[in-house]
Protein backbone atom coordinates (compact mmCIF):
# COMPACT_ATOMS: atom_id res chain seq x y z
CA UNK A 1 0.00 0.00 0.00
CA UNK A 2 1.58 3.29 -1.03
CA UNK A 3 1.47 5.28 2.18
CA UNK A 4 4.88 6.61 2.94
CA UNK A 5 5.38 7.04 6.67
CA UNK A 6 7.27 10.23 6.00
CA UNK A 7 5.73 11.94 2.99
CA UNK A 8 8.03 14.00 0.81
CA UNK A 9 7.36 17.53 2.02
CA UNK A 10 7.80 20.10 -0.65
CA UNK A 11 8.80 23.34 0.99
CA UNK A 12 6.42 25.70 -0.73
CA UNK A 13 3.57 27.99 0.04
CA UNK A 14 0.27 26.13 0.27
CA UNK A 15 -1.38 25.87 -3.12
CA UNK A 16 -4.86 26.14 -1.61
CA UNK A 17 -5.63 28.53 1.22
CA UNK A 18 -9.05 28.90 2.78
CA UNK A 19 -9.89 31.51 5.40
CA UNK A 20 -13.13 31.86 7.37
CA UNK A 21 -15.18 30.31 4.59
CA UNK A 22 -18.90 30.56 5.22
CA UNK A 23 -21.32 28.87 2.85
CA UNK A 24 -25.08 28.68 3.11
CA UNK A 25 -27.00 26.19 0.97
CA UNK A 26 -30.78 26.18 0.95
CA UNK A 27 -30.90 28.43 4.04
CA UNK A 28 -28.68 26.07 6.03
CA UNK A 29 -25.21 27.13 7.13
CA UNK A 30 -23.21 24.27 5.64
CA UNK A 31 -19.75 25.72 6.31
CA UNK A 32 -19.86 28.06 9.34
CA UNK A 33 -16.32 29.40 8.93
CA UNK A 34 -13.68 26.98 7.71
CA UNK A 35 -9.97 27.74 7.54
CA UNK A 36 -7.44 25.29 6.15
CA UNK A 37 -4.35 25.10 3.97
CA UNK A 38 -3.48 22.41 1.46
CA UNK A 39 0.09 21.78 0.31
CA UNK A 40 1.30 20.93 -3.19
CA UNK A 41 3.08 17.71 -4.04
CA UNK A 42 1.09 15.49 -1.69
CA UNK A 43 -2.27 13.74 -1.64
CA UNK A 44 -4.60 15.34 0.88
CA UNK A 45 -7.61 13.32 1.93
CA UNK A 46 -10.83 15.08 2.85
CA UNK A 47 -12.56 12.62 5.13
CA UNK A 48 -15.88 12.79 6.85
CA UNK A 49 -19.37 11.36 6.83
CA UNK A 50 -21.89 12.15 4.15
CA UNK A 51 -23.32 15.64 4.72
CA UNK A 52 -20.26 16.95 6.56
CA UNK A 53 -19.59 19.63 3.93
CA UNK A 54 -16.84 17.96 1.89
CA UNK A 55 -18.46 18.59 -1.49
CA UNK A 56 -19.34 22.17 -0.59
CA UNK A 57 -15.73 22.85 0.41
CA UNK A 58 -14.50 21.34 -2.87
CA UNK A 59 -17.02 23.35 -4.90
CA UNK A 60 -15.79 26.53 -3.22
CA UNK A 61 -12.17 25.66 -4.09
CA UNK A 62 -13.08 25.07 -7.73
CA UNK A 63 -15.18 28.25 -7.76
CA UNK A 64 -18.61 26.90 -8.65
CA UNK A 65 -20.09 27.49 -5.19
CA UNK A 66 -21.74 30.74 -4.13
CA UNK A 67 -20.02 31.65 -0.88
CA UNK A 68 -21.34 33.99 1.79
CA UNK A 69 -17.98 35.22 3.02
CA UNK A 70 -14.39 34.22 3.45
CA UNK A 71 -11.42 33.79 1.19
CA UNK A 72 -10.44 30.97 -1.13
CA UNK A 73 -7.02 31.26 -2.77
CA UNK A 74 -5.86 28.66 -5.26
CA UNK A 75 -2.38 28.94 -6.81
CA UNK A 76 -2.22 32.55 -5.72
CA UNK A 77 -5.48 33.56 -7.37
CA UNK A 78 -9.07 33.61 -6.07
CA UNK A 79 -10.82 30.24 -6.44
CA UNK A 80 -12.65 30.01 -9.76
CA UNK A 81 -10.76 32.91 -11.37
CA UNK A 82 -10.38 32.63 -15.16
CA UNK A 83 -6.68 31.69 -14.99
CA UNK A 84 -7.50 28.87 -12.58
CA UNK A 85 -10.09 27.29 -14.87
CA UNK A 86 -7.20 25.88 -16.88
CA UNK A 87 -5.05 24.92 -13.89
CA UNK A 88 -7.64 23.27 -11.65
CA UNK A 89 -9.26 19.95 -12.51
CA UNK A 90 -12.50 18.98 -10.80
CA UNK A 91 -14.28 15.64 -10.78
CA UNK A 92 -17.76 15.72 -9.31
CA UNK A 93 -19.15 12.79 -7.37
CA UNK A 94 -21.76 11.98 -10.04
CA UNK A 95 -19.92 11.52 -13.33
CA UNK A 96 -20.44 14.69 -15.37
CA UNK A 97 -19.92 13.46 -18.90
CA UNK A 98 -22.23 13.15 -21.90
CA UNK A 99 -24.07 9.82 -21.72
CA UNK A 100 -24.98 9.88 -25.40
CA UNK A 101 -21.39 10.24 -26.61
CA UNK A 102 -18.65 7.61 -26.70
CA UNK A 103 -15.71 7.70 -24.30
CA UNK A 104 -13.44 9.11 -26.99
CA UNK A 105 -16.01 11.69 -28.17
CA UNK A 106 -16.38 12.97 -24.60
CA UNK A 107 -12.63 13.26 -24.13
CA UNK A 108 -12.21 14.81 -27.57
CA UNK A 109 -14.72 17.54 -26.76
CA UNK A 110 -13.14 18.36 -23.39
CA UNK A 111 -9.67 18.38 -24.96
CA UNK A 112 -10.89 20.93 -27.51
CA UNK A 113 -12.40 23.07 -24.74
CA UNK A 114 -9.08 22.94 -22.88
CA UNK A 115 -7.10 23.42 -26.09
CA UNK A 116 -4.74 20.51 -25.41
CA UNK A 117 -3.30 18.13 -28.03
CA UNK A 118 -5.45 15.11 -28.83
CA UNK A 119 -2.72 12.58 -27.92
CA UNK A 120 -3.60 13.38 -24.30
CA UNK A 121 -6.84 11.48 -24.91
CA UNK A 122 -5.07 8.11 -25.26
CA UNK A 123 -2.90 8.95 -22.25
CA UNK A 124 -5.90 9.73 -20.08
CA UNK A 125 -7.72 6.58 -21.24
CA UNK A 126 -4.68 4.52 -20.28
CA UNK A 127 -4.41 6.12 -16.83
CA UNK A 128 -8.00 5.24 -15.93
CA UNK A 129 -7.69 1.85 -17.62
CA UNK A 130 -10.51 2.27 -20.10
CA UNK A 131 -8.59 0.86 -23.06
CA UNK A 132 -10.93 -1.13 -25.29
CA UNK A 133 -13.94 1.00 -24.29
CA UNK A 134 -13.00 4.08 -26.35
CA UNK A 135 -15.78 3.59 -28.87
CA UNK A 136 -18.46 2.69 -26.33
CA UNK A 137 -21.33 5.07 -25.65
CA UNK A 138 -20.93 6.26 -22.05
CA UNK A 139 -24.55 5.52 -21.13
CA UNK A 140 -23.89 1.80 -21.69
CA UNK A 141 -20.90 1.72 -19.30
CA UNK A 142 -21.08 0.63 -15.67
CA UNK A 143 -21.20 3.29 -12.94
CA UNK A 144 -17.53 2.79 -12.09
CA UNK A 145 -16.49 3.04 -15.73
CA UNK A 146 -18.51 6.22 -16.15
CA UNK A 147 -16.81 7.85 -13.18
CA UNK A 148 -13.44 6.92 -14.74
CA UNK A 149 -14.45 8.73 -17.95
CA UNK A 150 -15.20 11.73 -15.76
CA UNK A 151 -11.79 11.41 -14.08
CA UNK A 152 -10.04 11.03 -17.45
CA UNK A 153 -11.71 14.26 -18.63
CA UNK A 154 -10.21 16.10 -15.67
CA UNK A 155 -6.72 14.66 -16.32
CA UNK A 156 -6.64 15.89 -19.95
CA UNK A 157 -5.51 19.39 -19.10
CA UNK A 158 -2.68 18.20 -16.79
CA UNK A 159 -3.96 20.51 -14.06
CA UNK A 160 -1.73 21.73 -11.22
CA UNK A 161 -4.56 21.17 -8.75
CA UNK A 162 -6.87 18.16 -8.89
CA UNK A 163 -10.03 18.16 -6.79
CA UNK A 164 -11.63 14.72 -6.77
CA UNK A 165 -14.95 14.11 -5.06
CA UNK A 166 -15.18 10.44 -4.03
CA UNK A 167 -13.36 9.21 -7.16
CA UNK A 168 -13.01 5.57 -6.12
CA UNK A 169 -16.55 4.74 -4.99
CA UNK A 170 -17.73 1.43 -6.40
CA UNK A 171 -14.45 0.60 -8.09
CA UNK A 172 -12.78 -2.77 -8.23
CA UNK A 173 -10.07 -3.08 -5.48
CA UNK A 174 -7.29 -3.63 -8.00
CA UNK A 175 -8.27 -0.56 -9.97
CA UNK A 176 -8.71 1.41 -6.75
CA UNK A 177 -5.13 0.57 -5.77
CA UNK A 178 -3.88 1.53 -9.24
CA UNK A 179 -5.70 4.85 -9.14
CA UNK A 180 -4.23 5.68 -5.75
CA UNK A 181 -0.74 5.02 -7.10
CA UNK A 182 -1.61 7.27 -10.04
CA UNK A 183 -2.63 9.98 -7.57
CA UNK A 184 0.70 9.61 -5.77
CA UNK A 185 2.63 9.64 -9.05
CA UNK A 186 0.88 12.91 -9.95
CA UNK A 187 1.67 14.32 -6.51
CA UNK A 188 5.32 13.41 -7.01
CA UNK A 189 5.25 15.57 -10.13
CA UNK A 190 4.13 18.47 -7.94
CA UNK A 191 0.37 18.30 -8.46
CA UNK A 192 -1.84 19.24 -5.51
CA UNK A 193 -4.46 16.55 -4.96
CA UNK A 194 -7.50 16.88 -2.75
CA UNK A 195 -9.45 13.63 -2.62
CA UNK A 196 -12.63 13.21 -0.63
CA UNK A 197 -13.89 9.96 0.77
CA UNK A 198 -16.33 8.78 3.38
CA UNK A 199 -14.56 5.47 3.92
CA UNK A 200 -11.77 5.44 6.46
CA UNK A 201 -9.68 2.74 4.79
CA UNK A 202 -8.87 5.26 2.08
CA UNK A 203 -7.48 7.63 4.69
CA UNK A 204 -4.46 5.35 5.01
CA UNK A 205 -3.55 6.05 1.41
CA UNK A 206 -3.31 9.81 1.91
CA UNK A 207 -0.24 11.80 2.94
CA UNK A 208 -2.25 14.36 4.83
CA UNK A 209 -5.80 14.27 6.19
CA UNK A 210 -8.52 16.79 6.83
CA UNK A 211 -11.28 15.34 8.99
CA UNK A 212 -14.63 17.07 8.71
CA UNK A 213 -17.83 16.77 10.67
CA UNK A 214 -20.94 19.00 10.55
CA UNK A 215 -19.21 21.59 8.38
CA UNK A 216 -16.24 22.01 10.70
CA UNK A 217 -12.73 20.67 10.51
CA UNK A 218 -12.21 18.28 13.40
CA UNK A 219 -8.52 17.62 12.84
CA UNK A 220 -5.72 17.79 10.29
CA UNK A 221 -2.46 15.88 10.08
CA UNK A 222 -0.86 12.83 8.56
CA UNK A 223 -2.39 9.40 9.33
CA UNK A 224 0.58 8.69 11.58
CA UNK A 225 0.18 11.95 13.50
CA UNK A 226 -3.53 11.42 14.02
CA UNK A 227 -2.91 7.91 15.32
CA UNK A 228 -0.25 8.97 17.78
CA UNK A 229 -2.24 12.04 18.89
CA UNK A 230 -5.22 9.87 19.81
CA UNK A 231 -3.33 6.75 20.83
CA UNK A 232 -5.52 4.71 18.47
CA UNK A 233 -4.13 2.25 15.95
CA UNK A 234 -7.18 2.33 13.79
CA UNK A 235 -7.94 5.58 11.92
CA UNK A 236 -11.66 5.01 12.32
CA UNK A 237 -11.18 4.95 16.12
CA UNK A 238 -8.89 7.95 15.87
CA UNK A 239 -11.60 9.83 13.99
CA UNK A 240 -14.15 8.89 16.66
CA UNK A 241 -11.86 10.08 19.42
CA UNK A 242 -11.20 13.37 17.63
CA UNK A 243 -14.88 13.92 16.81
CA UNK A 244 -15.92 13.31 20.41
CA UNK A 245 -13.21 15.60 21.76
CA UNK A 246 -14.19 18.39 19.36
CA UNK B 1 -14.96 33.91 -26.76
CA UNK B 2 -13.07 31.27 -28.68
CA UNK B 3 -13.78 30.03 -32.19
CA UNK B 4 -12.17 26.67 -31.36
CA UNK B 5 -14.50 26.05 -28.41
CA UNK B 6 -17.58 27.32 -30.26
CA UNK B 7 -16.97 24.99 -33.20
CA UNK B 8 -16.15 22.07 -30.89
CA UNK B 9 -19.38 22.69 -28.98
CA UNK B 10 -21.46 22.81 -32.17
CA UNK B 11 -19.86 19.55 -33.36
CA UNK B 12 -20.48 17.93 -29.98
CA UNK B 13 -24.18 18.94 -29.95
CA UNK B 14 -24.67 17.65 -33.51
CA UNK B 15 -22.93 14.41 -32.60
CA UNK B 16 -25.31 13.93 -29.67
CA UNK B 17 -28.34 14.51 -31.88
CA UNK B 18 -26.99 12.29 -34.63
CA UNK B 19 -26.68 9.43 -32.19
CA UNK B 20 -30.37 9.82 -31.31
CA UNK B 21 -31.81 8.44 -34.56
CA UNK B 22 -35.40 8.62 -33.46
CA UNK B 23 -35.27 12.31 -32.54
CA UNK B 24 -33.48 13.05 -35.79
CA UNK B 25 -36.14 11.17 -37.76
CA UNK B 26 -38.94 12.95 -35.91
CA UNK B 27 -37.40 16.35 -36.59
CA UNK B 28 -37.11 15.69 -40.31
CA UNK B 29 -40.19 13.54 -40.96
CA UNK B 30 -42.92 15.07 -38.79
CA UNK B 31 -43.20 18.48 -40.52
CA UNK B 32 -43.67 17.03 -44.04
CA UNK B 33 -46.19 14.50 -42.68
CA UNK B 34 -48.15 17.24 -40.90
CA UNK B 35 -48.17 19.38 -44.03
CA UNK B 36 -49.48 16.41 -46.01
CA UNK B 37 -52.19 15.98 -43.39
CA UNK B 38 -52.92 19.67 -43.65
CA UNK B 39 -53.30 19.53 -47.42
CA UNK B 40 -55.98 16.85 -47.18
CA UNK B 41 -57.74 18.51 -44.25
CA UNK B 42 -58.28 21.45 -46.59
CA UNK B 43 -59.17 19.09 -49.43
CA UNK B 44 -60.25 21.08 -52.47
CA UNK B 45 -59.43 24.42 -50.82
CA UNK B 46 -56.16 25.08 -52.61
CA UNK B 47 -56.28 28.77 -51.75
CA UNK B 48 -56.27 28.16 -47.99
CA UNK B 49 -53.49 25.60 -48.29
CA UNK B 50 -51.40 28.00 -50.37
CA UNK B 51 -51.94 30.83 -47.87
CA UNK B 52 -51.23 28.89 -44.66
CA UNK B 53 -48.85 26.21 -45.99
CA UNK B 54 -45.69 28.28 -46.61
CA UNK B 55 -45.77 30.00 -43.18
CA UNK B 56 -46.17 26.56 -41.61
CA UNK B 57 -43.01 25.39 -43.39
CA UNK B 58 -41.29 28.31 -41.71
CA UNK B 59 -42.81 27.80 -38.25
CA UNK B 60 -42.07 24.09 -37.70
CA UNK B 61 -38.37 24.67 -36.98
CA UNK B 62 -39.33 27.18 -34.29
CA UNK B 63 -41.33 24.55 -32.43
CA UNK B 64 -38.85 21.67 -32.91
CA UNK B 65 -35.78 23.63 -31.91
CA UNK B 66 -37.51 25.19 -28.92
CA UNK B 67 -38.29 21.74 -27.56
CA UNK B 68 -34.99 20.07 -28.39
CA UNK B 69 -32.89 22.94 -27.03
CA UNK B 70 -34.77 23.35 -23.80
CA UNK B 71 -34.42 19.64 -23.01
CA UNK B 72 -30.78 19.52 -24.14
CA UNK B 73 -29.83 22.49 -21.95
CA UNK B 74 -31.84 21.14 -19.03
CA UNK B 75 -29.85 17.90 -19.34
CA UNK B 76 -26.60 19.86 -19.27
CA UNK B 77 -27.78 21.41 -16.03
CA UNK B 78 -29.05 18.24 -14.35
CA UNK B 79 -26.22 15.88 -15.34
CA UNK B 80 -23.52 18.24 -14.12
CA UNK B 81 -21.91 18.76 -17.51
CA UNK B 82 -22.83 22.46 -17.39
CA UNK B 83 -21.09 22.75 -14.02
CA UNK B 84 -18.03 21.06 -15.49
CA UNK B 85 -18.04 23.39 -18.49
CA UNK B 86 -18.41 26.41 -16.22
CA UNK B 87 -15.30 25.31 -14.31
CA UNK B 88 -13.34 25.10 -17.59
CA UNK B 89 -11.95 27.89 -19.79
CA UNK B 90 -15.19 28.06 -21.77
CA UNK B 91 -17.00 31.34 -22.34
CA UNK B 92 -20.78 31.46 -21.95
CA UNK B 93 -20.98 32.83 -25.48
CA UNK B 94 -18.98 29.84 -26.79
CA UNK B 95 -21.63 27.53 -25.41
CA UNK B 96 -24.60 29.58 -26.66
CA UNK B 97 -23.16 30.13 -30.14
CA UNK B 98 -22.13 26.47 -30.33
CA UNK B 99 -25.74 25.52 -29.69
CA UNK B 100 -26.87 28.15 -32.19
CA UNK B 101 -24.66 26.83 -34.99
CA UNK B 102 -25.70 23.22 -34.34
CA UNK B 103 -29.41 23.93 -34.34
CA UNK B 104 -29.21 26.27 -37.31
CA UNK B 105 -27.54 23.45 -39.26
CA UNK B 106 -30.28 21.08 -38.17
CA UNK B 107 -32.93 23.64 -39.14
CA UNK B 108 -31.45 23.98 -42.62
CA UNK B 109 -31.95 20.25 -43.12
CA UNK B 110 -35.44 20.26 -41.62
CA UNK B 111 -36.67 23.31 -43.53
CA UNK B 112 -35.13 22.14 -46.80
CA UNK B 113 -36.73 18.70 -46.61
CA UNK B 114 -40.06 20.21 -45.56
CA UNK B 115 -39.91 22.79 -48.36
CA UNK B 116 -39.00 20.16 -50.97
CA UNK B 117 -41.92 17.97 -49.94
CA UNK B 118 -44.35 20.90 -49.67
CA UNK B 119 -43.45 22.77 -52.85
CA UNK B 120 -42.61 19.64 -54.81
CA UNK B 121 -44.72 16.64 -53.88
CA UNK B 122 -47.69 18.46 -52.35
CA UNK B 123 -47.83 21.11 -55.06
CA UNK B 124 -47.84 23.96 -52.56
CA UNK B 125 -47.78 27.24 -54.42
CA UNK B 126 -46.13 30.35 -53.00
CA UNK B 127 -46.09 33.62 -54.90
CA UNK B 128 -42.82 34.56 -53.25
CA UNK B 129 -39.49 32.75 -53.48
CA UNK B 130 -39.25 29.40 -51.68
CA UNK B 131 -35.63 30.03 -50.66
CA UNK B 132 -36.79 33.01 -48.63
CA UNK B 133 -39.23 30.76 -46.76
CA UNK B 134 -36.36 28.37 -45.96
CA UNK B 135 -34.14 31.26 -44.85
CA UNK B 136 -36.86 32.61 -42.56
CA UNK B 137 -37.39 29.06 -41.27
CA UNK B 138 -33.74 28.95 -40.17
CA UNK B 139 -34.13 32.32 -38.43
CA UNK B 140 -37.20 30.96 -36.66
CA UNK B 141 -35.23 27.88 -35.60
CA UNK B 142 -32.69 30.18 -33.99
CA UNK B 143 -35.50 32.08 -32.27
CA UNK B 144 -36.91 28.82 -30.93
CA UNK B 145 -33.44 27.74 -29.80
CA UNK B 146 -32.73 31.02 -28.02
CA UNK B 147 -36.09 30.99 -26.22
CA UNK B 148 -35.62 27.31 -25.35
CA UNK B 149 -32.20 28.02 -23.84
CA UNK B 150 -33.63 30.87 -21.81
CA UNK B 151 -36.71 29.03 -20.56
CA UNK B 152 -34.77 25.86 -19.69
CA UNK B 153 -33.33 27.85 -16.79
CA UNK B 154 -36.81 27.98 -15.27
CA UNK B 155 -37.48 24.25 -15.48
CA UNK B 156 -36.23 21.82 -12.88
CA UNK B 157 -37.44 18.67 -14.60
CA UNK B 158 -38.05 17.50 -18.15
CA UNK B 159 -41.78 17.37 -17.36
CA UNK B 160 -41.73 21.09 -16.68
CA UNK B 161 -39.62 21.85 -19.74
CA UNK B 162 -42.08 20.03 -22.00
CA UNK B 163 -44.98 21.98 -20.49
CA UNK B 164 -43.32 25.23 -21.58
CA UNK B 165 -44.33 24.24 -25.10
CA UNK B 166 -48.10 24.69 -24.51
CA UNK B 167 -47.40 27.53 -22.06
CA UNK B 168 -45.13 29.69 -24.21
CA UNK B 169 -45.27 28.41 -27.77
CA UNK B 170 -48.96 27.65 -28.31
CA UNK B 171 -50.21 31.13 -27.27
CA UNK B 172 -47.73 32.69 -29.69
CA UNK B 173 -48.99 30.46 -32.49
CA UNK B 174 -52.61 31.31 -31.63
CA UNK B 175 -51.91 35.03 -31.61
CA UNK B 176 -49.38 35.38 -34.44
CA UNK B 177 -52.00 35.83 -37.17
CA UNK B 178 -51.73 32.36 -38.67
CA UNK B 179 -55.23 31.28 -37.62
CA UNK B 180 -56.96 34.61 -37.94
CA UNK B 181 -56.00 38.10 -38.96
CA UNK B 182 -54.71 39.90 -35.88
CA UNK B 183 -56.91 42.94 -36.56
CA UNK B 184 -59.98 40.75 -36.03
CA UNK B 185 -58.88 39.61 -32.57
CA UNK B 186 -60.01 41.23 -29.33
CA UNK B 187 -58.11 44.51 -28.99
CA UNK B 188 -56.21 43.37 -25.88
CA UNK B 189 -54.96 40.27 -27.68
CA UNK B 190 -53.91 42.30 -30.68
CA UNK B 191 -51.86 44.56 -28.41
CA UNK B 192 -50.38 41.52 -26.69
CA UNK B 193 -49.48 39.97 -30.03
CA UNK B 194 -47.47 43.09 -30.85
CA UNK B 195 -44.89 42.18 -28.24
CA UNK B 196 -44.61 38.48 -29.09
CA UNK B 197 -41.67 37.62 -31.36
CA UNK B 198 -43.54 34.92 -33.30
CA UNK B 199 -45.96 37.59 -34.57
CA UNK B 200 -43.11 39.15 -36.53
CA UNK B 201 -41.80 35.76 -37.63
CA UNK B 202 -45.24 34.90 -39.03
CA UNK B 203 -45.69 38.32 -40.61
CA UNK B 204 -42.37 37.95 -42.45
CA UNK B 205 -43.40 34.50 -43.68
CA UNK B 206 -46.84 35.73 -44.80
CA UNK B 207 -45.24 38.60 -46.72
CA UNK B 208 -42.68 36.29 -48.32
CA UNK B 209 -45.55 33.98 -49.32
CA UNK B 210 -47.46 36.87 -50.90
CA UNK B 211 -44.29 38.10 -52.63
CA UNK B 212 -44.60 41.35 -50.65
CA UNK B 213 -40.84 41.84 -50.36
CA UNK B 214 -40.85 45.39 -49.06
CA UNK B 215 -39.63 47.39 -46.12
CA UNK B 216 -42.08 45.73 -43.70
CA UNK B 217 -40.51 42.34 -44.36
CA UNK B 218 -37.10 43.77 -43.49
CA UNK B 219 -38.51 45.28 -40.30
CA UNK B 220 -40.11 41.94 -39.37
CA UNK B 221 -36.85 40.09 -39.97
CA UNK B 222 -34.95 42.67 -37.92
CA UNK B 223 -37.39 42.25 -35.00
CA UNK B 224 -36.90 38.47 -35.14
CA UNK B 225 -33.12 38.99 -35.22
CA UNK B 226 -33.33 41.37 -32.27
CA UNK B 227 -35.46 38.88 -30.33
CA UNK B 228 -32.87 36.15 -30.95
CA UNK B 229 -30.05 38.35 -29.66
CA UNK B 230 -32.09 39.50 -26.65
CA UNK B 231 -33.09 35.94 -25.71
CA UNK B 232 -29.47 34.77 -26.05
CA UNK B 233 -28.22 37.61 -23.85
CA UNK B 234 -30.88 36.85 -21.24
CA UNK B 235 -30.00 33.17 -21.59
CA UNK B 236 -26.34 33.99 -20.94
CA UNK B 237 -27.31 35.55 -17.60
CA UNK B 238 -28.93 32.25 -16.58
CA UNK B 239 -25.63 30.39 -17.11
CA UNK B 240 -23.97 30.87 -13.76
CA UNK B 241 -20.40 29.96 -12.98
CA UNK B 242 -21.36 29.75 -9.32
CA UNK B 243 -24.52 28.17 -8.03
CA UNK B 244 -26.01 27.63 -4.60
Amino acid sequence: MPHPADPPRVIATPSIGIRDLRVRRGGRLVLPGVSVEIDPGIVTGLLGPSGSGKTTLMRAIVGVQIVESGEVTVLGAPGGSPENRRRVGYVTQAPSVYGDLTVRENLHYFSRVLGVPTDRIEEAIAVVDLGGHEGQVVRTLSGGERSRVSLASALLGKPDVLVLDEPTVGLDPVLRRDLWSTFHALADEGVTLLVSSHVMDEAERCDELILMRDGSIVATGSPGELRSRTGQDDLEDAFLALAEAA
Amino acid sequence: MSLRITVATAARVLRQIRRDHRTLALIVVVPPVLLTLFKYVFYGQEETFNRVGPPMVGLFPFISMFLVTSIAMLRERTTGTLERLMSLPLGKLDLLLGYGIAFAALAVVQATVTALVAFGLLGLDSQGPAWLIVLLAVANALLGMALGLLLSAFAQTEFQAVQFMPAFVLPQILLCGLLIDRAQMARALEVLSNVLPLTYAYDALARATADDLGRRLVVDAAVVGGAIVLALLLGATTLRRRTA
